[in-house]
């Protein structure tokens, strides 16, 4: 299928809008957009970060979720205790593939569910006591803990509990640092501010701790910020800037250390992957300690040289050159690769819906391998995120912000793309349709796609998952008549 | 009023208001001169805030108080 024109994508909006009552009609409007790369400023055509909708389906998660599953979750060698019961730490354990080293259980944690488990009496009692409690039983138990952090649930906010004091006297006690995170799921419209509260609580508690200190740092020094290496994407990013000349002192936060965070403000350089997530510590970083901070894409080999060469630019001659030998080495191999697998996708297209950075950033992968992405939305994106994707889109394509189960579906019936981009929930949905589908969140179980190592899987997987033969045998053989297999799947 | 940072370089500076996650270019600032700077600026989206004059700060970004007279939306 062509194709569609602005006035067919305007007359889909309308369509799909067409079932809802009067008053969600008007506001799930501005969440829907064409693409137009003429306009400026993505607040003129629309709406993010703003309340769900009431009684549809959404994708979004909640404050804790940014903030004890994204950001502090990775942090290897501390022990985050989901404060409050037990089922948010519980059923969220080990979810997100933030791969690390280390041996679990004694100098990392980073898949184990540590929490106070509330009770009845410690909602009415107060849980403070517990979470004193807790605190120094983890440090007898586990005494390679490089510190402690404090993951409030909803509970903690409702009843008050002075999280902060118990924070401050366990750490004089044990002289570890102790973060208290005030990231009461209630908080916001989605996990988004709870990145937000998670970088105000790394500023506030983890960054001065080291302020004035001696430290011994060269030139070249680089943070990378906002990878949470899924599935190694973080190493996969670490190599090519360090196989260029600049020396990676810090990760945050996936397999990244809290002694690693403290040092972060003697670097020269910011390097933010997860621009959502991670812009607040950095603006702070740049106000407090003077240190520029930049975006990078590591997403296809066009995007990586362009970004090589971006990083380089901010530093002397040498890095400028190790940029230009890191891009030529990979050059064969991406070529290859390109070689390979680009007939099999070429003019294949995408819908992807994911949050954080990759409804942008992943489009140049796709068109490294000559695929289109036809739609694209953020679940949690702010109006920054829509200004820098409608630069990355095509034309007339579908830009959708915190879509509905229903609306996604219908696009997707509508649009017909060979492939869709989104997470589990959304799988098992689209795969029933007869859709092609990959998680885009977990690289479905796959990773890493960052980095030109990285690249090479991202290929594959796509290659694997298109041209799989199961697409041709979604009707049950006693049901097939004349008519072609895949029109009726996709209908 | 409401904690906002000014970014950037003089003659184009950027605004940021995190509460809101409003980034935005400032047209036009008041007063600035390295002896009194800020007054009322002018957003690219037609907001207008207002921070107390000042001397001009040694080094951007800065983090500021700032009070709305006139939110776009």
């Amino acid at each position: 299928m062509s194709a569609l024109t602005r006035e067919e994508t305007q007359a889909l909006i309308q369509e799909v809008l067409e079932v809802y009552p009067e008053k969600a009609k008007k506001d799930r409007e501005k969440h829907l957009a064409v693409n137009d790369q003429s306009i400026e400023q993505s607040k003129k055509c629309i709406t993010s970060n703003r309340k769900s909708l009431p009684g549809v389906m959404t994708i979004r998660g909640c404050a804790y979720a940014g903030s004890k599953g994204v950001v502090w979750g990775p942090i290897k060698d501390m022990i985050h205790i989901s404060h409050g019961p037990v089922g948010c730490g519980q059923y969220s354990r080990a979810g997100r593939r933030n791969y690390y080293v280390g041996t679990t259980g004694v100098n990392t944690f980073g898949t184990m569910n540590f929490t106070s488990d509330f009770q009845e009496k410690d909602i009415v009692f107060g849980g403070d006591k517990k979470l004193a409690k807790v605190m120094t039983e983890i440090d007898a138990l586990f005494p390679l803990n490089k510190g402690i952090s404090i993951q409030s649930e909803c509970p903690i906010g409702l009843i008050g509990d002075d999280i902060e004091a118990v924070a401050k006297k366990t750490a004089a006690e044990t002289g570890k640092v102790v973060v208290p995170v005030r990231c009461e799921g209630f908080r916001g419209v989605s996990q988004s501010l709870g990145h937000h509260i998670a970088n105000d609580a790394i500023r506030d508690w983890v960054l001065p701790r080291r302020d004035g200190k001696a430290h011994e740092s060269t030139p070249y020094d680089v943070a990378v910020i906002g990878d949470y290496n899924i599935g190694g994407d973080a190493w996969s990013s670490r190599i090519l800037l360090e196989e260029m000349g600049l020396r990676v002192v810090a990760q945050w936060s996936g397999d990244g250390t809290i002694a690693e965070m403290e040092k972060t403000p003697y670097v020269k350089m910011n390097l933010i992957h997860c621009y959502r997530s991670m812009n607040y510590i950095a603006r702070h970083m740049e106000e407090k300690y003077s240190i520029p901070w930049m975006e990078y894409n590591f997403f296809g080999p066009t995007k990586v040289a362009e970004s090589l060469r971006a990083i380089a630019a901010h530093f002397d001659d040498k890095i400028k050159e190790g940029a230009e030998r890191v891009i030529a080495k990979y050059k064969a191999m991406m070529d290859e690769i390109i070689a390979k697998y680009k007939p099999r996708l070429e003019g294949k297209r995408v819908m992807l819906y994911v949050g954080g950075l990759r409804p942008r950033h992943v489009i140049g992968a796709y068109e490294d391998l000559g695929m289109e992405v036809v739609g694209t939305g953020y679940e949690f994106g702010h109006n920054d995120d829509y200004d820098r994707t409608i630069k990355d889109m095509g034309n007339a394509t579908l830009i959708y912000d915190d879509v509905t189960g229903f609306e996604f579906e219908e696009f997707v019936k509508r649009v017909k793309p060979d492939l869709v981009g989104s997470g589990i929930k959304e799988k098992f949905i689209f795969q029933k349709m007869g859709v092609p589908f990959r998680q885009m969140h977990s690289w479905d179980y796959s990773g890493p796609y960052h980095g030109y190592d990285g690249f090479a899987i991202f290929a594959r997987d796509m290659d694997m998952t298109l041209n799989n033969p199961c697409w041709g045998k979604m009707q049950a053989p006693w049901l097939k008549k004349d008519e072609p297999v895949a029109e009726k799947a996709a209908a | 009023m409401a904690n906002i940072m000014i970014q950037g370089s003089k003659g184009a500076y950027v605004f940021y208001l995190p509460k809101r996650d409003l980034e935005d270019n400032i047209v036009s600032m008041e007063f600035d001169t390295p002896e009194k700077w800020g007054g009322e600026i002018k957003l690219n989206n037609g907001g207008t805030y207002y921070i107390e004059p000042q001397p001009a700060p040694a080094r951007l970004p800065i983090s500021l108080r700032a009070k709305r007279l006139d939110a776009a939306e």
